[in-house]
């Protein structure tokens, strides 16, 4: 190539890095008077199946609002992505591109998408003022508000969780005093995530009289011959599997190889999507789990997304058949309650885009009544919660769902999680870490806004 | 006693599934002396192939026969592509495109077939036979028959076969090889075509256990200490590292993991692979360098 090429294609490179390397100037301030929602995807990598139907039922909720409501009170939700692939480091650069606002949007709540990037946050986020929320994702202990002003583990926290399988499997079993000799083991996935029912499972047992048996499965889970040969050795009455990912086909076609029943292992909230079952094949028939993101399309506001978004071809989903599955539902959950979290802002602060103190301020004042639920057209897939300044999740109750073969059948109505028993450890896990980070528990004037 | 049979016996079976995966780089580390990281990519992508086709319909060893074809058809772009113009570099180059390449083929599969999670069933039940009061698996005892058919297969083609011999010719000397007229390109082609069937094969026992999905690409790191304990250049050694981190992880679990509060089989297998990294580096089968000074 000669000088002059050599010269030209150097022009041409800096034209493209100058021209494409930072953004046109409209972008600065393209959306302002929308409120930001920062979306974190994961469309690729391990957890993919499960990222794109949540994701697109997120999408799909926030598009309907938009298009079909006009918005929260008129205001434009704005949901730039940013794709973790279910990677924490990646989570955080997302987190630091976003919490500050974007393209003249200004962000108000934070959703990590991820229980270990919400531990990863809890610091930051505080030092941040960046109110983070998480349903059934959260760390039980930042339930306490006066600790964790900027962390909002909605709707269901893993203590509760143990408490609701153990609930329910008491009400198998005749009663809570029925429970005495009762083995129960806990397969959990080997992770913060995991290892978080081990505590109020003890709990659990030392007041019923069951016995507790934990066996950690390695990540990511995809051998567990070893684990279900113990399960096997103890006599285990039933399994409560805590698993994610590949983890859960693989507990259920082992449990059918060692001979156990698969109408007594119980799944929790990410072993309970159709990607769980579908794999394990006919042996998963039977199979139960927790659910607080009940499947289906038969309700009032998955029939206006289906009218509005998913016949116009406007959907995110390219697949639509994925419409109505767990992870789907669990999008447009999650999307009602950020939008909801939204509109008490506003009722608050007036009809604009919120910043972070003001949804921080929403979020702990967020009551899904059942009428509010009711007018929503969600009765039935989301459990009504109250989130006050004291307490950060807002109620604790799930279902029970059992897999046909095909599809997932609610056997429960909503189960309330025994949130009086773990009210103490929780309180004073939270002051012991208020202790140790030297931060001073909030006053309840300290929780309002002047 | 039973217990521990038991245990030890359901380890020594999965040993073998382990064992299936690091075959696949035994096979290419031998002629070219490259360890290849896409090859849990290779392991999604034929899995996620056959699995689409046969749900399109294709019948079943239709869809095994025209993986088969798109392995080889990837075996020779990678070689025309990636291979020929690296030929010259270090192997550390040569490692580094592959892990380059398993991130193309991990996309590529993303891409052309989705990121659902497909069910495959092979028509084996994977439920308890009582063996002398053992429980087993059929599906275990399947995949180990599989996999002793697969060394008998691939142990007759490199011994016997003028390929073979011509395989074991570049993988001892590669200059001396090229210089009777051995045609390193072609070597390179049908290594890692086979290489390619390996895969499909672990494939497919792995994804009718797990469902066929993207952590697929996840059990590489199974083989690695298989491999290490093994030898990377032997395909018995691969068994035999198997069998080993199969067994001993079971174990492991059941009487280390208590001790620890947590499980140890993802971590024990490696912390066996640095012993063996100490007292026999080139693993149990692998190929002893000697240099003369």
């Amino acid at each position: 190539m000669t000088k002059i090429r050599w010269s030209a294609a150097a022009v041409a490179a800096l034209t493209l890095v100058l021209g494409f390397g930072t953004p046109p100037a409209s972008a600065a301030g393209a959306h302002e008077g929308e409120q930001l929602y920062p979306v974190l995807t994961y469309r690729t990598g391990p957890y993919a199946p499960s990222g794109i139907p949540f994701l697109g039922g997120l999408q799909d909720y926030v598009r309907y609002v938009n298009e079909v409501q006009g918005g929260v009170n008129g205001v434009k939700i704005y949901t730039p992505e940013c794709e973790t692939a279910y990677s924490i480091e990646r989570g955080i650069e997302c987190y630091e591109r976003f919490k500050h606002g974007y393209e003249g949007a200004p962000t108000a709540i934070f959703q990590p998408h991820s229980s270990g990037l919400d531990a990863a946050l809890l610091d930051k986020a505080r030092e941040d003022h960046v109110p983070v929320f998480g349903p059934g994702g959260g760390q039980a202990h930042a339930f306490e508000g006066r600790v964790f002003p900027y962390s909002f583990p909605l709707v269901l926290d893993y203590w509760s969780e143990a408490s609701i399988v153990v609930k329910y499997i008491a009400e198998r079993a005749g009663g809570l005093d029925k429970l005495k000799g009762v083995k129960i083991a806990t397969l959990y996935h080997d992770s913060g995530y995991g290892r978080d029912t081990i505590e109020p499972l003890k709990i659990l047992s030392e007041k019923y009289g069951f016995v507790d048996i934990q066996i950690p499965v390695p990540h990511p889970g995809e051998q567990q011959q070893t684990q279900w040969q113990q399960i096997k050795q103890a006599n285990a009455d039933w399994v409560f599997l805590r698993g994610w990912g590949v983890m859960n086909p693989v507990a259920i076609k082992t449990a059918a190889r060692v001979g156990f029943p698969v109408d007594h292992i119980i799944g929790d909230i990410w072993s309970g999507s159709e990607d769980d079952t579908r794999p394990a094949g006919g042996v998963a028939k039977g199979y139960l789990a927790v659910s607080v993101f009940p499947p289906g399309t038969n309700y009032k506001i998955l029939q206006e997304i289906k009218k509005y978004v998913i016949d116009t071809g406007k959907s995110d989903l390219k697949d639509t058949s994925k419409f109505g599955s767990v992870y789907y539902n669990f999008g447009v959950i999650e999307g009602i309650l950020a939008v909801e979290a939204f509109r008490t802002g506003q009722a608050k602060f007036g009809h604009r885009p919120l910043n972070t103190e003001e949804g921080r301020w929403a979020l702990e004042h967020l009551d899904l009544a059942p009428d509010r639920i009711e007018q929503i057209g969600a009765t039935g897939l989301v459990s009504p919660i109250k989130v006050t300044w004291l307490d950060h999740v807002g109620g604790s109750s799930a279902k029970i769902q059992q897999w046909t073969g095909t599809e997932w059948k609610p056997l429960t109505d909503w189960i309330d999680g025994d949130r009086a028993l773990f009210h103490d450890v929780l309180e004073q896990k939270a002051l012991d870490y208020a202790k140790e980070k030297g931060i001073a528990p909030r006053t309840n004037e300290d929780a309002l806004i002047n | 006693m039973q217990y521990f049979l038991t245990i030890l016996l359901s380890g020594l079976l999965a040993g073998v599934m382990y064992a299936m995966v690091a075959i696949g780089f035994v096979l290419i580390y031998k002629a070219s002396g490259v360890f290849n990281f896409a090859q849990g990519s290779m392991v999604l992508f034929a899995a996620l192939t056959f699995v689409t086709l046969t749900e399109h319909g294709v019948p079943f060893w239709a869809a095994f026969l025209a993986t088969v074809a798109v392995m080889i058809a990837g075996a020779v772009i990678i070689e025309r592509l990636v291979l020929r113009p690296l030929a010259d570099r270090s192997p550390l180059t040569l490692f580094m495109a592959t892990l380059g390449l398993s991130f193309v083929i991990e996309g590529l599969a993303q891409l052309l077939m989705g990121t659902d999670v497909h069910q495959l069933d092979l028509g084996i039940d994977d439920l308890p036979l009582d063996i002398a009061g053992l429980q087993l698996s059929q599906f275990d005892l399947f995949a180990s028959a599989v996999a002793i058919g697969l060394v008998v297969v691939l142990s007759v083609v490199f011994d016997r076969t003028r390929i073979g011999i011509a395989l074991r010719a570049v993988a001892d000397d590669v200059l001396a090889a090229q210089s009777i007229g051995i045609r390193l390109p072609v070597i390179w082609r049908i290594v890692w075509s086979v290489s390619g069937v390996v895969a499909l094969i672990a494939g497919l026992l792995w994804g009718a256990r797990q469902g066929v999905q993207f952590s697929l690409t996840m059990i590489v790191l199974k083989a690695m200490p298989v491999l290490i304990i093994g030898g990377f250049s032997s395909i018995a050694g691969a068994i035999v590292g198997g069998l080993l981190v199969g067994a001993t992880e079971s174990l492991a679990d059941i009487y280390i993991g208590p001790l620890v509060n947590g499980a140890v089989s993802n971590w024990f297998a490696y912390i066996l692979a640095v012993g063996f990294l100490l007292i026999r580096p080139s693993g149990l089968f692998g190929d002893r360098t000697i240099e003369r000074v």
